[in-house]
């Protein structure tokens, strides 16, 4: 059976980082197995964690009176889901459901930001990698936003 | 490639090349709330529109091209072939109705005659794939150009590396061609993502833009080729994304649609820089179009 440190060097967001910065956030993992419809996160709920899916997909959904649940993205192996554990107040802004059998790294969010502030340069190095997924999603979303096939484009 | 003109590309001694041919409505079938499929077969029961040698397929029109579909008494607009070029039979277009043209055009109820122009412009580079991988890029309407250059590479499929389809739409009910799509997920021949911009609990494809299935689509960006067509903007972020995953300018293909109005270069609305979309595109190479991809004011 493979290690956490294993899987962690697997893992998109942290490819490229050395040995002793890994183990740190290695330290702070643990293996989830979700279901299908098992709920990773909801929203409201304190955001003390956060997950890097290995298989399986998750929907990033929100309630909307009268509207029912709506998704709001889908994610799939190597995203990341969640950074609210990052800024205050750690809530979750948003569920997250698995849609099918999902296997996932699940990461202490307290243990991670306490291991950032002993340690500023590895610190930095996480917020520039979580920064990058970040302005991803942004540019993701601004395009969801555009709604650029809900109008004409010619005529 | 050579381009036929209209008048090549029209049968009819003495038709100008702005005058269009009487074609009836054979078929109609709609595709989503908006969005029809017109199979038009022509009103004097002559052969639909040959083309000149050498090109992709001599009895109707070649992937990628587009016609000048009239709606007598209201206007004319281009509008891409959407059919099986390996299939004969009726021209199949599919409109979406965006403005009056394009209403009265998918208003047109079986027996009844549209004018038609063309086919006109250049095609999707299907013959220089052989042992490549091609990735098919889709947004909203932008698959039903895209059809048949889909259509035909999995007719082609043994001289292909392999041939990846992600489409990308508003909502589930709003994606085109949607029984063709089940049928495609469960299709050895292709890799299938389809996402959408928004949805309901219970969807249980992707939901996000279709740039973010770029990244895990099984391809070799070194020996791919890709064609995208959909809303500008979406197509501007798949280039993105497609130049980022490591393929060339030259192996990107987009199709530009926008401005065409005489299809025959003598209005110039369609001039980007030194080309024509309407002769040397729609489909152009990014790594041509580039100057002018992103001009403002083009």
């Amino acid at each position: 059976m493979r290690s956490i440190e294993d899987l962690v060097a697997e893992l998109p967001i942290f490819t490229g980082l050395d040995a002793p910065h890994r183990e740190l956030i290695a330290g702070c993992g643990a293996n989830r197995v979700f279901e299908a419809g098992e709920h990773l996160a909801r929203e409201g709920d304190p955001a003390d964690t956060f997950y890097v899916i290995r298989h399986g997909r998750v929907a990033l959904e929100v309630a909307a009176p009268a509207k029912g649940t709506l998704m709001i993205a889908t994610l799939g192996e190597g995203s990341v889901v969640g950074w609210s554990w990052l800024v205050p107040p750690y809530r979750w802004s948003f569920d997250a459901r698995a849609l099918e059998q999902t296997r996932a790294v699940a990461f202490d969010g307290a243990c991670l930001r306490g291991k950032c502030e002993a340690e500023k340069a590895f610190g930095y190095e996480l917020m520039q990698r979580f920064a990058a997924v970040m302005l991803e999603r942004l540019q993701a979303t601004r395009l969801q936003l555009l709604d650029v096939y809900g109008g004409p484009d010619g005529e | 490639m050579a381009v036929p003109t209209a008048s090549e590309a029209t049968p009819g001694a003495g038709r100008g090349p702005m005058v269009p041919r009487p074609f009836r409505v054979a078929a109609r079938r709609q595709e989503t709330e908006d969005t029809w499929t017109l199979a038009l077969e022509p009103a004097d029961g002559g052969p639909v529109p040959e083309l000149g040698p050498g090109q992709f397929n001599p009895g109707q029109f070649n992937p990628g091209q587009f016609n000048m579909i009239y709606a007598f008494g209201v206007g004319e607009i281009p509008i891409s072939i959407s059919g099986d070029p390996g299939a004969g039979g009726p021209l199949e277009h599919t409109v979406r109705a965006v403005g009056p043209v394009s209403a009265a055009i998918c208003r047109a109820e079986p027996g009844e005659q549209l004018g038609v122009r063309g086919p006109f412009g250049s095609s999707w580079p299907l013959a220089g794939a052989a042992g490549r991988h091609v990735v098919i890029v889709a947004g909203g309407i932008g698959l039903a150009p895209l059809r048949p250059a889909l259509l035909r590479a999995l007719a082609e499929r043994e001289r292909l590396a392999g041939l990846v389809l992600l489409c990308g739409g508003r909502s589930p009910s709003q994606l085109l061609f949607r029984s063709e799509l089940e049928a495609w997920r469960d299709d050895p021949r292709l890799e299938l993502g389809v996402t959408v911009d928004s949805a309901e609990a219970g969807w249980l494809g992707h939901v996000g833009v279709v740039t973010t299935l770029i990244g895990d689509a099984s391809f070799d960006p070194a020996n791919a080729v890709a064609f995208t067509v959909g809303p500008e903007v979406m197509m501007r972020f798949t280039v993105d994304a497609l130049l980022d995953r490591g393929m060339g300018p030259a192996d990107v293909h987009v199709s530009i649609e926008r401005n065409m109005k005489c299809a025959i270069t003598q209005c110039g609305r369609c001039q980007l820089g030194p080309t024509f979309a309407c002769r040397e595109g729609p489909v152009m190479s990014y790594g041509a179009i580039e100057p002018f991809f992103r001009a403002r004011e083009l």
